[in-house]
């Protein structure tokens, strides 16, 4: 029996180079992006490359270079986000990519860090992690992309479910209410808190955007059509058709309390930016009390000049 | 006698679990184990099924959750795969200590990093000495008996521990096979309700999960040790029993062609098919090579094996974990310790292949017997490692 495995292919820079300048039959993406690893694995009419163009697109008008952000990532479909940006990208361990990005943000506190991972990787396993990195206040951009399950494992039900959808886990419908993931930012203490959805790119760009001007927690939540896994046993139809849906049923209120941005099932969607705030970082609470204490001789309570 | 249906073996392997009645399962979706979970939630919402199904937020919590449930008496099952084995661990060996008898399905798959959703052991022997009963399965059909079989020996109060179903992630879980069912009469017969030894219950109120002081945690261990090696009894009169219900016949260690053998192939789960293979075209060639399969792994029925392998001239070990850094790797090692002590023993060969699901053919098996067997490997080889 013959085996037949693929050549490892030495990727070739200055081709890509040669190509990115002659501006040949390229996608203006590419320089954020992996050659070589596009076309993606996700599925017909899903929300992920919306949500990832829009990052790249916060990326070009924040004028980033690739060299000042780090994007970290957690498993299932959003997590392939990770290996298709070229940049530093971190595909960690299911749920752990908010603790693995705390210990990046704290090492390189210029490094505009990102966390762009799914609600099942953040709010499952990871839940304990971010509602404990918004209580610190890490200097962390998260992106939340809610398909409402686990998308990459075959559609089970997750933690943002709502109450009766079907998934492959829950056939007859959910018999758990899903999280209100902008309220329980919130509530931890995000200092940013918006959500949008892939109808809405513009917003997002400009939401994202806004998200690294700040210092401090940020949590923004993508709503996304998963029509693999969730759209299909809910019957919300094709990709295009949850975008309809999205553009039918989302209501713009900025400012909204995040209390009442619950998501039923095929019911209205709020959208917007809810949350807005200032508080003292981690790094800056860390230097003005803990260093600065230990510099008076651990004495008094020092203050940092 | 029950009906025979080619079916996928992750799906029996539900059903199997289903005719034994649990009363909970508890599980988290990780990749090559999602079919059997998701069918038994199926088999719940749909009413044929009259148990709990706790869709929980992680692998740490389904033991955790499967714990408790066993603690009150409950059936438990469980499904699982490499990171969430590795996320469950610390209730792993809870579940074994603690003498909770819950059965588990491992589909086996390869430890992260690099991130691998593919099939090899090293899951299984990250959690070697977690004190569980632990099988592992070739086919379809012994994936189906494995599990009434577990829930039977484990929960024997003789037994009181639970057991580990392995069986290999993609190339055996995803598969369609001819897997004979059992009626549900059968196993009524074969599985007497779970009577736990001691349980939680207001009645008689007992505290578990209590501190292990220096003067008792050594007692305690070994107490663990002695039930784990006594079930071994148990375990075959299971088998025996099973084999009168269906007239499968299994036992710890099969063999297949070994009797004149001067050369043994000693394998676990899946790859003891493809090296029945290459016994059959070694022996058209003239060689005297046979097949050990190793079904029970834990506990290690080192009498079998040392009367088997003493036999032979060599014994080609195909391990499919890596254990760096280390002198061989996990199967080899006990093999190569338990016949240390015989007056005569096998020149013991270590193989390590099917790493993340690398193809492992009946000629790559061959290729490695004609290695072990003509080249001087000392510790171990990596069989196939391209660069
Ligand atoms: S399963 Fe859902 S989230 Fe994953 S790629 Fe497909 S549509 Fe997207």
């Amino acid at each position: 029996m013959k085996r037949r495995l693929r050549e490892l292919q030495p990727f070739d820079k200055e081709a890509e180079e040669r190509a990115i300048e002659l501006g040949h039959g390229l996608h203006p993406d590419d320089k954020y992006l992996k050659p070589g690893r596009i076309p993606h694995i996700w599925c017909p009419g899903c929300g992920l490359g919306v949500v990832l163009t829009c990052f790249i697109g916060a990326l070009r008008q924040k004028q980033f270079g690739v060299d000042e952000c780090a994007v970290v990532s957690g498993i299932g479909c959003t997590g392939r986000v990770a290996g298709y940006l070229d940049m530093d990208t971190y595909h960690t361990t299911h749920g752990r990519a908010i603790p693995f990005a705390t210990g990046l943000a704290l090492a390189k506190p210029d490094t505009h860090v990102a966390v762009f991972s799914g609600d099942g990787d953040l709010f499952a396993i990871g839940g304990n992690h971010l509602i404990h990195a918004a209580r610190r206040n890490v200097n962390l951009k998260v992106i939340c992309v809610n398909n409402f399950n686990f998308g990459m494992t075959g559609g089970q039900a997750g933690p943002t479910t709502p109450l009766d959808a079907k998934t492959s886990t829950t056939p007859l419908g959910n018999a758990e209410p899903g999280f209100n993931l902008p309220y329980l930012a919130h509530a931890s203490g995000a200092i940013y808190v918006a959500r949008w959805t892939t109808f809405h790119p513009r917003q997002l760009v400009h939401s994202i955007g806004e998200s690294f001007d700040r210092t401090g927690f940020t949590f923004i939540e993508v709503i996304a059509p998963c029509p693999t896994g969730y759209g299909r046993p809910n019957k919300l139809g094709s990709g295009l058709e949850e975008m309809r849906y999205y553009r039918d049923m989302s209501e713009i209120r900025y400012g909204a309390d995040p209390a009442d941005a619950e998501i039923k099932l095929r019911g209205k969607i709020l959208v917007g930016t809810f949350e807005a705030a200032d508080r003292p970082d981690f790094m800056e609470t860390y230097r003005t009390q803990v260093i600065a204490r230990a510099q008076a001789g651990g004495k008094g309570k020092g203050r940092a000049a | 006698m029950g009906r025979k249906v080619g079916i996928e073996v992750s799906i029996a392997a539900a059903d199997a679990a289903a005719l034994c009645d649990v009363d909970v399962v508890a599980a988290y979706p990780i990749t090559p184990q999602t079919h059997v979970v998701e069918h038994l939630a199926e088999l719940v919402a749909s009413g044929h099924l009259d148990a709990e199904f706790v869709p929980v937020e992680s692998e740490h919590s389904a033991m955790s959750v499967c714990c408790g449930s066993v603690a009150v008496g409950a059936r438990t099952f469980t499904a699982t795969a490499a990171q969430g084995l590795a996320l469950m661990a610390e209730i792993v060996y809870i579940a074994g200590s603690m003498r909770l008898p819950l059965v588990m399905f491992l589909s086996n798959r390869a430890l992260s990093g690099p991130l691998s959703i593919w099939n090899d052991h090293s899951d299984a022997m990250m959690v070697r000495d977690c004190g569980w009963i632990q099988v592992f399965c070739e086919d379809g059909q012994e994936v189906f008996d494995a599990i009434i079989h577990a829930f039977r020996v484990g929960e024997d109060p003789q037994v009181s521990l639970p057991v580990m179903v392995n069986v290999d992630g993609f190339v055996l879980t995803h598969v369609i096979e001819p897997i004979e069912y059992w009626t549900k009469e059968m196993v009524q017969k074969y599985l007497p309700p779970f009577q736990p030894v001691s349980r939680l219950t207001p009645e008689k109120p007992v505290s578990m999960g209590a501190f292990g002081m220096p003067e008792i945690y050594l007692e305690q261990k070994m107490a663990h040790n002695v039930a784990l090696l006594n079930s071994r009894p148990i375990i075959e009169k299971g088998w025996t029993e099973l084999a009168e219900l269906t007239g499968r016949k299994y036992s710890a260690v099969e063999t297949y062609k070994v009797d004149d053998a001067e050369t043994i192939i000693l394998g676990m789960g899946t790859i003891c098919s493809t090296s029945s293979l290459a016994v059959d075209k070694m022996r058209a060639e003239g060689k005297k090579v046979g097949l050990v399969k190793l079904r029970l792994w834990r506990p290690l029925p080192s009498d079998d094996l040392r009367r088997v392998l003493a036999k032979a001239k060599d014994v080609v070990v195909l391990d499919r974990a890596i254990c760096p850094g280390g002198g061989n790797a996990p199967v080899t090692s006990e093999i190569r310790a338990i016949m240390y002590t015989e007056p005569e023993r096998p020149r013991i060969h270590c193989m390590i292949a099917g790493i993340g699901q690398r193809d492992v053919t009946p000629d790559d098996v061959c290729a490695m017997v004609d290695m072990a067997l003509s080249q001087s490997i000392k510790d171990y080889h990596i069989y196939g490692v391209r660069g």
